[in-house]
């Protein structure tokens, strides 16, 4: 996968986010209306389309989009981590 | 290990009952229209059963299910030698609600009936014991009682929970029957997740104190008591997305069965994306996973009888198999497969 298809799906689960927001530098926290659904909707889809699982602390702190494709990489490499 | 399997013993019949008044989620006004959107698609409930200030208990909702379920099975009050009645909502510290329910339903003093004390995965723990019971003893007919009126800790001020969880009281009535197929459980827990849901004060660890009752905030839009319930979704989220699908996979490997053996899997309705995420792990098509959640929120130890009753009431004529499985506070979960033959499923009694 590339970063883009992650936004791409993360932009398809987030309805109420306008479409063209996130990009990989988007700072996770300054999106508007960021709250723990969301946050309980991107470990889902790690999990389902990608196979990884991501800790609510892991999440916490990830800063940027980039970041989460970052981890989301990492774990598919390392998967006992 | 508890993987086990007991003989001669079926479900004959299920019913539940539910609080009258409704609670729709679309009128949440503690957040905002997009967030209370986005909370229904994420937790997929809509809306939710509350006691509210009727003074009802759990003890009445399962009462009004045992009796129209006994009056639709045709079973006499006298056939019942066992009673046991899961929840964490309970008319007192004691007794035992199971034993005040003896007298209420009019069951004989030779009934045994006891409390099992969980939530989540408490009615597959339920039917575990009632059926080792019965099943060791030849106890002709049983009734487990399960359910839970949550909504008495779940405070407006406080979204992580307030719109997730609604009441019900449930009646199973289980016979012996040397030709029923086995029923296998396999039972877990874990304590060291004690925190993931939790209600901290009332109990002997933390009795309650005049600031029990204060309402504090934690984050941002969650304010609570000490004595009401506190969950941390994403604690319990990863947990059942991780160890619960694991479980399940080695649930189906022992007992050498896959999606395919089963007509139906009823899951405790934790969380409409939890749920799904689980369910899509397991490679179970959608339409054998019945949901009430929509209708009846999270229904603690109540959810999968309900949904049975709610969701499953035409389709189970003849032989069905099933695949159940409760998973949450404690940390604890459950799973059991077990078969049916024309299962009575009662209306839903509104109280």
């Amino acid at each position: 996968m590339d970063i883009n298809e992650l936004i791409g799906k993360l932009q398809g689960e987030f309805e109420d986010i306008p479409p063209g927001t996130l990009k990989p530098e988007s700072k996770i926290s300054d999106i508007e209306g960021w709250g723990s659904m969301h946050a309980l909707i991107v470990i889902a889809l790690a999990d389902t389309d990608y196979g990884v699982t991501i800790k609510g602390d892991e999440l916490r702190k990830v800063q940027s989009v980039q970041e989460l494709y970052d981890l989301i990489i990492e774990k598919q490499k390392n998967p006992s981590e | 290990m508890a993987f086990f399997s007991v003989e001669n013993i079926r479900i004959k019949g299920i019913g539940a009952a539910v609080p009258k008044k409704e609670i729709s989620n679309w009128d949440y006004t503690y957040i905002s229209e997009s967030d209370r959107k986005l909370l229904i698609k994420t937790t997929g409930v809509e809306k939710r059963r509350t006691i509210g200030d009727s003074g009802v208990t759990e003890t009445d909702l399962a009462k009004a299910a045992a009796e129209k379920l006994l009056i639709e099975t045709n079973t006499s009050k006298d056939e019942i030698e066992i009673l046991v009645f899961v929840s964490q909502t309970p008319d007192y510290f004691l007794p035992a609600s199971s034993i005040l329910l003896q007298n209420r339903l009019g069951l004989k003093k030779s009934c045994m009936a006891f409390d099992i004390n969980l939530g989540c995965s408490g009615y597959v723990y339920g039917l575990s014991a009632i059926s080792s019971i019965m099943s060791s003893g030849k106890f002709k007919k049983g009734l487990l009682l399960a359910g839970d009126t949550s909504t008495i800790g779940t405070p407006w001020e406080d979204k992580s929970v307030y719109p997730l969880f609604g009441d019900s009281g449930t009646a199973t009535l289980l016979e012996y029957d040397e030709t029923a197929a086995k029923t296998t459980f396999s039972l877990n827990s874990d304590g060291s997740g004690y925190e993931a849901i939790i209600v901290r004060d009332g109990g002997t660890r933390s009795p309650y104190t005049r600031e029990s009752f204060d309402l504090k905030e934690r984050n941002q839009g969650v304010i609570r008591a000490d004595r009401n319930l506190e969950l941390n979704g994403m604690e319990v989220f990863n947990f059942s997305v991780t160890v619960v699908p694991k479980h399940l996979d080695e649930f189906l490997q022992k007992t050498a069965t896959t999606p395919d053996s089963y007509d139906f899997f009823v899951m405790h309705q934790a969380n409409m994306l939890m749920n799904e995420t689980i369910r899509k792990k397991l490679k179970f098509p959608r339409e054998k996973v019945p949901y009430s959640i929509q209708k009846f929120g999270n229904t603690s130890s109540g959810s999968i009888p309900l949904t049975i009753a709610s969701e499953l009431k035409d389709t189970v004529a003849g032989e069905k198999t099933f695949l159940m499985s409760g998973f949450g506070v404690g940390l604890s979960w459950a799973t059991v497969s077990l078969k049916t033959n024309n299962l009575i499923c009662t209306d839903i009694v509104e109280i």
